[in-house]
């Protein structure tokens, strides 16, 4: 009995010091479906439009680039050849300069 | 007075658009009816408020494909626990499952193990439940306030928030499975997929002794409901007190591993330098890197904005949240002086060392004139928010100490 109580006293501590609660019964889990909204927002013209668009938003959408800050020309040229070698976005050599040319013209510095 | 003043504050930082016929290019109306100031510093910081993506109200549009959605600042006045439609989202990949079927989800454990794991959502609710509040911060959250700018998602403060995690811990998972002598790191994969097919599929690792320690969980809830999709429906890693790039979204596979992760995801990218706060200069070379890891402490004002007018002569109230980070705060300090006098702010209700806190302190803006009121949380540990910012070429774990320019007249 006395050992009883002990013990319970020492799980009522403890329960009390942890910062971790037992949570609730867990509830089931219901199966979703789900749309995910189109893009809506476009590039706006510049020289090189149609290399950034083609290439760009295969795998994001334009509010990437139009969220940026101006960047020097050296920041878009290793901006695009990391989307080149490490998300291996499929650009070829020559396409590059009109997509550098590109996100410079529109978020290079003023 | 609060009431009155945020409401002038929201007048100047929400401009209504009377329609959406001047932008070109609208399909869906319910996006770019309202938007919103960050502000960040050379812009742009304007974002449209959206509400269409699926779960989720009012965020701030970052980027649509993959979504990056930003928690609008003024959800964090309103409590410590920041509700699941307004949580902040980020992916990494546009291909991202949104039909899920409860029924037929798996979560396989296997790679350094005794016995492969394939478990449904009954296997785990099954198992005995564990439940925590813990902020979940995007390791480049403020990043569009990074002198000079840097690329990458350029969040205000919104990109983190704090819940009530419920779930099953780690290491009763990784038991059942038993980890095989010379397991180094476990690694945590989910359903998302890159659009293009080499591309690196979205991956991170943690060490095997910080993966059995108890607190990682894996979470089929969340503040008492179960994960909106794009929160990672229908399980999440909650690495408590670590950067929210751990905390893998839609969680379907688990692999022991018996030499260290070099995936990109973990040697290359959500790298720091390995150095105080994380700073360097720019230009910097030769700084050495390693994986981030441990949240740092940061405090924030909810309830006054920049540009705010206060009465002269009379108390003003100053409130907002804080957290220590990978521990539990111990204090939190307001300055409204820029910092050359400060007074202990008042806790909140203490929801566990990886929570959010609430905090408020009184001033009496004395004349008239310009005020720069700051806050400061400093954890357990005792690590305190810097006085500088710190820079890295990530925009990683700005936790500088927040500075609001108000004036009294």
């Amino acid at each position: 009995m006395k050992r009883r109580i002990l013990l319970s006293a020492l799980i009522a501590a403890a329960a009390m010091a942890s910062p971790f609660a037992q949570a609730d019964a867990p509830i089931a889990l219901k199966s979703v479906d789900v749309t995910l909204p189109g893009d809506t927002r476009q590039l706006p013209s510049g020289p090189g439009l149609e290399a950034a668009q083609n290439h760009c938003l295969a795998c994001h959408s334009a509010g990437m680039i139009l969220t940026q800050p101006r960047l020097p020309r050296a920041s878009w040229e290793a901006e695009v050849a990391k989307m080149r070698n490490v998300y291996k976005a499929p650009v070829d050599d020559k396409d590059v300069p009109a997509i550098v040319d590109y996100l410079t013209a529109i978020k290079g510095p003023k | 007075m609060d009431r009155v003043m945020r409401a002038a504050l929201s007048r100047r930082n929400l401009l209504r658009y009377a329609g959406v016929g001047g932008l070109a290019g609208l399909a869906t109306p319910s996006l770019a009816q309202t938007t919103i100031r960050l502000p960040l510093p050379g812009g742009p910081d304007e974002r449209a408020i959206t509400t269409a993506f699926p779960q989720k109200g009012a965020m701030v549009l970052q980027r649509t494909r993959p979504p990056l959605l930003e928690t609008p600042f003024e959800v964090f006045d309103k409590g410590v626990f920041t509700p699941n439609d307004q949580f902040f989202v980020r992916w990494h990949w546009a291909i991202i499952p949104t039909s899920v079927d409860a029924d037929q989800f798996r979560l396989n454990v296997h790679g350094h193990v005794d016995k492969p794991l394939s478990l449904s959502l009954k296997d785990i609710l099954a198992l005995p439940p564990l439940e925590y509040a813990a902020v979940n911060e995007c390791s480049g959250n403020s990043r569009g306030f990074f002198q000079p700018r840097v690329a990458g998602g350029e969040w205000g403060n919104g990109a983190m928030g704090n819940a009530r995690w419920a779930g099953v811990s780690l290491k009763s998972i990784l038991d059942q499975a038993g980890i095989k002598a010379g397991a180094v790191q476990v690694r945590f994969n989910g359903m998302d997929q890159p659009v293009v097919p080499d591309g690196p599929d979205f991956m991170k690792s943690i060490s095997v002794d910080h993966a059995r320690d108890g607190e990682v969980m894996i979470a089929y809830r969340m503040n008492g409901e179960q994960l909106p999709l794009l929160n990672g429906f229908p399980l999440r890693l909650v690495v408590p007190g670590w950067y929210a790039t751990y905390w893998v979204k839609m969680l379907n596979d688990i692999e022991v591993l018996d030499s260290p992760d070099t995936n990109f995801w973990m040697k290359t990218a959500y790298t720091i330098p390995d150095t105080p706060h994380a700073d360097m200069k720019p230009g910097q070379t030769g700084v050495p890197m390693v994986p981030i890891n441990k949240l740092n402490p940061r405090s924030f004002i909810t309830n006054i904005n920049a540009g705010a007018s206060l009465p002269v002569g009379k108390p003003a109230e100053a409130r907002g949240i804080a957290f220590g980070g990978y521990d539990g705060v111990k204090a939190v300090d307001f300055s409204s002086d820029g910092g050359k006098t400060w007074q202990a702010a008042q806790l909140g209700n203490d929801e566990g060392k990886y929570s959010f806190r609430q905090w408020h302190a009184q001033f009496t803006p004395a004349v008239k004139g310009d005020y720069t009121l700051m806050v400061r949380c400093t954890n357990a540990s005792g690590e305190a928010q810097p006085s500088e910012p710190n820079w890295n070429p990530s925009g990683f774990m700005r936790n500088v100490i927040e500075s609001t320019q108000v004036s009294a007249a």
